[in-house]
């Protein structure tokens, strides 16, 4: 029982909001010597399990030239090019993109995205511009939203496309684990039935984002018609 | 050969960069904490590999003390104005897409294509990391690409390199740190421990019952770990495999497939998960850490439900 503590830890660490990095780290090595080892054998396997999970953060290789992008007015061509656009709105912008991911990612094609290679540099800018172009400027809020269904979109897109590729990295998981318990099966078997939930995903999410453009329309109309404070007071 | 370990170098040569730039900032008031913070991490990539765990422990140990009693400071301000951005964007229009597609369309052509690279019948790259190696290629070649299109100062990579993982911070580093955990979890047994916990309190009477533990548990202990992969094994040898395969006669690959599935859905709910989730709020600069989990928490339910129904009807037709 004792290296449930770990697990404790982090659930409390993040429940009253401590720092996740100092969290995570402070549950990693609790794990460690809960189990029974020494202080110098688990920082000796925590630097291990750091250093062989360092392909994780490849991604920030990316950010030279996305920086060097937006230095020079990507995100504003971004938006420029959505602004002209007459038939977009952030939902259906949104809507394509879902389906965009989830069909290149069930292609294999994983790495067509991604939060700091697209979200970030393109979708979140175009997003938002859409949103600008049919209700004018929009306040704090409304953006920071914006931008939280941008990256929510490339997330769901990516987890209820992929697995409908054989070669993708759960699918060879569980057929292992499979294997390891006697049962062979083929990845096409397991493919078939990641099929249902991404038809579900795409339908479940898709309409949440038409919704939301009709929440974003309801929003700017009641601020547009809202009284200014001044009025208020007379 | 072109190994995965030439992708660290470069990372490495990167994170330095970014301390350096932090020292050489004397308006950034925490440029010092800044700069040890990302040079610890520059040195994990540089020499990792050579070093001695213990080593390699003490490092990670010395960036989280840092970052934890230092504090790391935020963002510097942008190097451009907004009229020289737009003027900008005026100037090259599209253009400015090219290098950033780049990155995808290279990394494709990398996965598929680096096997056909030979050296005297020796592969170039290393066939186990051709996604990884390709991606690493794929920001080199944009980079490339967007130099020669640009013509910026020879220091505006590394200086834009800095404002964003300025901009992101700890959090760069979070899904690393995740990952360190989940394997010291496996090094203490937690998973047979949760799942004996399991098998002593779900109720087994009916293959329905049975196939919500399951699905629910996927997506529960998968919240815990962040991460669905180490979630699999356990739930399925402690509730897939005996319960709905041997005991009910559920079909493997319907329970299998869409155990995984639902696995995803508790990802969608979780900090744990932080590159999906805690990375882009940092870099969208969103005020709540928790705002992304929040947009998907509906769609999150909702498909979890959906899974439950389809892997009923899908492990038990006849």
């Amino acid at each position: 029982m004792l290296p449930l503590i770990g697990i404790l830890i982090v659930i409390a660490g993040f429940a009253l909001r401590f720092n996740p990095l100092l969290v995570v780290t402070v549950a990693a090595l609790s794990t460690g010597l809960a189990a029974g080892h020494s202080i110098v054998p688990v920082i000796s396997s925590f630097g291990k399990a750091f250093i062989d999970s360092r392909s994780v953060t490849i991604v920030w290789l990316a950010l030279p030239v996305i920086g060097l992008l937006e230095r020079s007015g990507l995100k504003e061509r971004a938006r420029t090019v959505i602004g002209g656009i007459t038939l977009a709105t952030t939902g259906r912008l949104l809507l394509v993109y879902l389906a965009l991911r989830q069909i290149t990612a069930a292609l294999g094609l994983t790495s067509l995205g991604g939060h700091a290679q697209m979200v970030r540099p393109l979708i979140a800018p175009m997003a938002e511009a859409a949103a600008e172009k049919n209700l004018g400027e929009l306040d704090d809020a409304t953006r920071y939203r914006i931008r939280a269904h941008a990256a929510a979109v490339d997330n769901i897109g990516v987890f209820f496309g992929e697995d409908i590729f054989i070669a993708i990295g759960s699918i060879l998981l569980i057929r292992s684990f499979l294997d390891q318990n006697g049962i062979h099966v083929e990845p096409s078997s397991l493919a078939v039935w990641a099929a249902p939930t991404a038809v579900c995903a795409f339908v479940i999410h898709g309409t949440r984002l038409l919704f939301l453009d009709r929440s974003l329309r309801e929003r700017s109309i009641a601020a547009a018609t809202a009284p200014s404070p001044s009025e208020g007071d007379r | 050969m072109i190994k995965l370990e030439s992708v660290y170098i470069l990372m490495g040569i990167m994170m330095a960069g970014v301390a350096i730039v932090n020292v050489r900032d004397r308006r950034a008031p925490k440029r010092l904490n800044n700069a040890a913070f990302w040079g610890l991490y520059a040195v994990t990539f540089l020499a990792g590999s050579r070093l001695p765990d213990f080593a390699n422990g003490l490092l990670v140990i010395a960036m989280v003390s840092v970052m934890a009693i230092g504090r790391l400071g935020g963002a510097p301000p942008e190097s451009t104005t907004r009229l020289e951005r737009e003027a900008s964007a005026r100037r090259w229009a599209n253009r400015l897409f090219i290098p950033a597609l780049a990155i995808p369309a290279v990394t494709i052509a990398g996965t598929f294509g680096f096997k056909y690279l030979t050296l005297n019948g020796a592969p170039v790259v290393d066939p186990k990391q051709t996604t990884l190696v390709a991606l690493g290629v794929a920001t080199v070649v944009a980079l490339l690409v967007g130099m020669a299109m640009l013509r910026p100062p020879l220091s505006a990579p590394i200086v834009e390199a800095r404002r964003l993982m300025d901009a992101v911070g700890w959090a760069a580093v979070l899904p690393q740190m995740l990952a360190a955990l989940g394997a010291m979890f496996a090094l203490a047994g937690v998973g047979p421990i949760v799942a004996s916990i399991l098998q002593r309190v779900i109720p087994l009477d009916s293959p329905f019952t049975v196939v919500v533990a399951y699905a629910v548990g996927m997506a529960g202990f998968t919240a815990i770990m962040g991460n669905a992969f180490p979630a699999f094994p356990v739930m399925t040898a402690a509730i897939g495999l005996p319960l709905i395969v041997a005991k009910f006669g559920g079909d493997v690959s319907a329970m299998a497939a869409i155990g995984m599935l639902s696995g995803f859905c508790g990802t969608l709910v979780t900090p744990m998960a932080a590159n999906f989730n805690i990375v882009p709020v940092a870099l969208l600069e969103l005020p709540n850490e928790g705002a992304v989990i929040r947009v998907q928490f509906p769609t999150a339910v909702l498909l979890l439900a959906a899974n439950i129904l389809i892997m009923y009807w899908a492990a038990f037709r006849k």
